[in-house]
């Protein structure tokens, strides 16, 4: 294989990698109701106690953030505005460093994680990485 | 679009000089890997590792790349959105010191082919980073440190 042709194979495949992480990256991916709220694929039921604030009454934005994160500030950000657009919704950022044993138990793999918990403290969609402004009200809306 | 009003220092750099030095990267990397066991491939490698070096080893703020962002590039653009830490690109920086230096050892001691190895996947970090703005050495950096605390 010559240079060129190893270059340009290179910029293919990187390139089909980037459009997929682009893609992947901060998209709510939807918790099965049935499994919601069981430990199964470490998804539990929440409560106030556990993220140290009140459940929202419609739902709860949870953010797992850490040092060297990028994206959290910015997460933060949207997920601040959301909440004070919509009512009933709560949210919490949650230090990962802090909260090993959440972190563990809920399978939490990168920051930002985005959990949308329902108003009995279940979690229903996951994002990890930051999520788009539009996604995360469609989420809400979609709840019910 | 609002601009931060954090200070850029050593350890709170403006995100698109490490993207910046991707794409030189890139460029050098892609010339460095065609020209491969010629003269000229050994010196881009050999230009590149010292780069790498500097980055890695000094500091993000020695990097030749980062000058030239720093110098000619961040005063024609706009101010910085947000910063970012400092460390994980400079992570990355050594990670692409390991595969340079190992790819320049492999020419070294006749192992043309899995030089060309280490510099396509040097190449392909820096290819991700510059135009998908993918830090690969920083999502390793961040691993590693899930993994130290978690472990």
């Amino acid at each position: 294989m010559t240079g060129v042709s190893i270059v340009l194979a290179i910029v293919i495949l990187a390139t089909a990698f980037g459009l997929w992480h682009r893609s992947n990256s901060g998209r709510m991916k939807t918790v099965d109701i049935r499994t919601a709220g069981t430990t199964e694929h470490g998804d539990a039921i929440l409560d106030a106690q556990t993220i140290g604030v009140d459940l929202g009454t419609r739902a709860t934005l949870v953010q797992f953030s850490s040092a060297f994160c990028q994206p959290c500030r910015a997460t933060r950000q949207i997920l601040i505005e959301v909440s004070g657009m919509v009512d009933g919704v709560a949210y919490v950022d949650i230090d990962a460093e802090a909260n090993l044993d959440l972190v563990r138990a809920l399978d939490i793999r990168r920051t930002p994680t985005v959990l949308v918990l329902d108003e009995v403290g279940r979690i229903r969609r996951r994002a990890s990485g930051l999520p788009r402004k539009v996604d995360v009200i469609a989420a809400l809306g979609q709840l019910d | 679009m609002t601009t931060t009003t954090e200070v850029c220092t050593r350890e709170r750099i403006d995100p698109r000089g490490p993207r910046f030095g991707g794409a030189i990267t890139t460029v050098v990397l892609a010339v460095a890997l065609i020209t491969m066991g010629t003269p000229v491939g050994s010196v881009l490698l050999t230009w590149q590792v010292i780069v790498f070096a500097l980055g890695a080893f000094v500091g993000l703020w020695a990097q030749p790349y980062g000058w030239v962002f720093r110098a000619f590039v961040a005063p024609r653009i706009s101010a910085p959105v947000e910063l970012e830490a400092a460390a994980p690109p400079r992570f990355a920086q050594l990670v692409g010191f390991c595969f340079v230096a190992f790819a320049l050892a492999a020419i070294f001691l006749g192992g043309t082919l899995i030089a060309t190895v280490a510099v396509a996947i040097a190449l392909a970090a820096a290819f991700l980073n510059a135009a998908f703005n993918f830090c690969l050495g920083c999502e390793v950096f961040l691993l590693a440190k899930r993994l130290s605390f978690s472990g």
